[in-house]
């Protein structure tokens, strides 16, 4: 699925930044009933976990409630170069994973 | 994800349909449902205004993405830091909307996201802070929808 | 008559600030930062996929847009801000998605997209997100003037069961409430645009149809004269103004 995330390529250490995620998805909630006639079944994301370096920086439960095409931003604190993988679990359990480096001086 | 532009005759069929025929939902919660989902999340501890900023339009022109920022002060130490905050809305199906987790390398207890609101009510922030106490902020927002829309 | 008159005077003089409202004039604040912040705006999630289109070979030519058109930024960059525009071998406007379709039969022998796929939208919204921010420069072109003109009176024909023309309200009633709507002036600056009611990314057509069943009217087809007349009529309508796609919208 189509995904944007936005982590700063450079940071000094001890900043606080700010990483965005744009996951494309439509977040069916289970609850809309379709035109015909018949309930749509549940399909959204479950979870989202952000790791910087290993460490957990951010975790999501997701629910219904969060909109189609769901946006997350969310801070971590710059200490020493490496990675930002952002992970996430759909509706059947499966999860994706996208990376990005982050140089901190 | 989203079905094509109906065909003529259902078009036509629905003419005087209600535009709001596919958008209903079984029980809708309530104010106690929410107050209950609250409880379970903070096992019936006391949960003291403040600490909390809760960031969300008052008046929303569609409910289908309301933007919300939600921050707790917090040192942010592994001493002292923000565990989670759990979002609750009183009228969407469920009473939960949404819950962030944070750790000491976060920096800062602060999020974006977009949520669904079914219909004016109240959203609900709550805190859990690593010593176990509670903080909270709500805002009523008032959500209104555009006209003319698909059926 | 004299309304109809007051905006083309209107048009014509030269205004020392723009006058005409946007829909992007008439959002919240929360929603013009989505629209502005190309991080958080879902239409950008559809330019990506788009450009990706754009390099993709496609049809039994397995020709990509690139291999003509080359990089969009320089070659599409204007192009979506003066569309419709004329096509010789028709004899009549297309719109972009109209484009599209013409140049995946002629030079990439590849089946038409529906207009409302995922790739027609990705498609379109990247081309027309390369003139984002230029003025909406509908082409002088003769030609386009009866066609225009056609537009300019289905605008104002009463239709649907309802009996409302597009100018009663976005007309005459613009910046007043429809329920607790605001009706805006009604320019297709900002399309494909991300409609928060869909929860997805639509053409200008799709909204036409929106419209329609609003005043309890059957739409036209996709891809009709009277859409492409229309849209000819309000580029017109709103030229000048700056194109916003992909847009956000309540």
């Amino acid at each position: 699925m189509t995904t944007m995330i936005n982590v700063p390529e450079t940071a000094a250490k001890g900043e606080i930044v700010e990483v965005k995620v744009l996951i494309s998805h439509p977040m069916e909630t289970g609850f809309r009933i379709g035109m015909d006639g018949a309930r749509v079944p549940r399909d959204i994301l479950h979870a989202l976990v952000a790791t910087y370096n290993g460490v957990e920086v951010y975790r999501v439960d997701i629910r219904p409630s969060v909109s189609a095409n769901p946006f997350f931003a969310f801070h971590l604190r710059a200490e020493e170069s490496g990675e930002v993988v952002i992970a996430w679990t759909n509706e059947t359990g499966q999860t994706f994973a996208e990376t990005r480096p982050i140089t901190v001086t | 994800m989203i079905q094509k532009p109906p065909s003529r005759r259902t078009f036509l069929g629905m003419g005087l349909a209600a535009p709001l025929i596919l958008k209903m939902s079984p029980a809708l919660a309530t104010p106690e449902e929410m107050q209950a989902a609250i409880a379970t999340f903070t096992g019936g501890a006391p949960v003291t205004e403040g600490r909390v900023t809760l960031t969300i339009p008052l008046l929303v022109q569609n409910g289908n993405a309301v933007p919300l920022t939600v921050e707790a002060e917090s040192p942010m130490t592994e001493a002292d830091h923000v565990k989670t905050i759990g979002i609750f809305n009183e009228v969407n199906p469920l009473p939960e909307t949404v819950y962030f987790h944070f750790t000491p390398a976060s920096g800062i207890a602060k999020t974006q996201t977009r949520i669904r609101l079914n219909g004016d009510q109240f959203v609900h922030a709550v805190a859990q802070m690593s010593d176990g106490s509670f903080w909270s902020a709500k805002t009523n927002v008032i959500v209104t929808a555009p006209a003319c829309r698909e059926a | 008559m004299i309304r109809a008159a007051c905006l083309l005077l209107a048009l014509a003089l030269p205004l020392a600030a723009e006058e005409r409202r946007s829909g992007y004039d008439d959002m919240t604040p929360e929603l013009q930062q989505m629209q502005d912040d190309e991080f958080s705006n879902p239409g950008m999630l559809w330019v990506g996929e788009g450009e990706a289109l754009w390099s993709a070979p496609a049809g039994a030519g397995d020709k990509a847009c690139a291999d003509c058109h080359g990089d969009a930024g320089d070659s599409m960059a204007g192009t979506a801000a003066r569309y419709p525009a004329w096509d010789d071998e028709l004899a009549a406007p297309v719109d972009l998605s109209g484009r599209v379709n013409l140049c995946r039969r002629r030079h990439q022998q590849a089946e038409p997209l529906e207009r409302e796929s995922r790739e027609m939208l990705a498609l379109t919204t990247f081309l027309t997100f390369q003139s984002r921010g230029q003025p909406i420069a509908p082409p002088e072109d003769p030609r386009l003037d009866p066609w225009r003109a056609e537009g300019e009176a289905l605008f104002g024909t009463r239709m649907g069961q309802l009996n409302l023309a597009c100018a009663a309200c976005h007309d005459d009633n613009a910046g007043g409430h429809l329920l607790a709507a605001l009706i805006p002036e009604g320019h297709p600056t900002g399309y494909p645009q991300y409609r928060l009611e869909w929860q997805d990314m639509g053409s200008l057509q799709r909204r036409f149809g929106n419209c329609l069943f609003g005043v309890r009217a059957e739409p036209f087809a996709p891809g009709a004269r009277e859409y492409i007349a229309l849209e000819l009529y309000l580029k017109q309508r709103a030229a000048g103004m700056a194109v916003e796609a992909p847009a956000i919208r309540p």
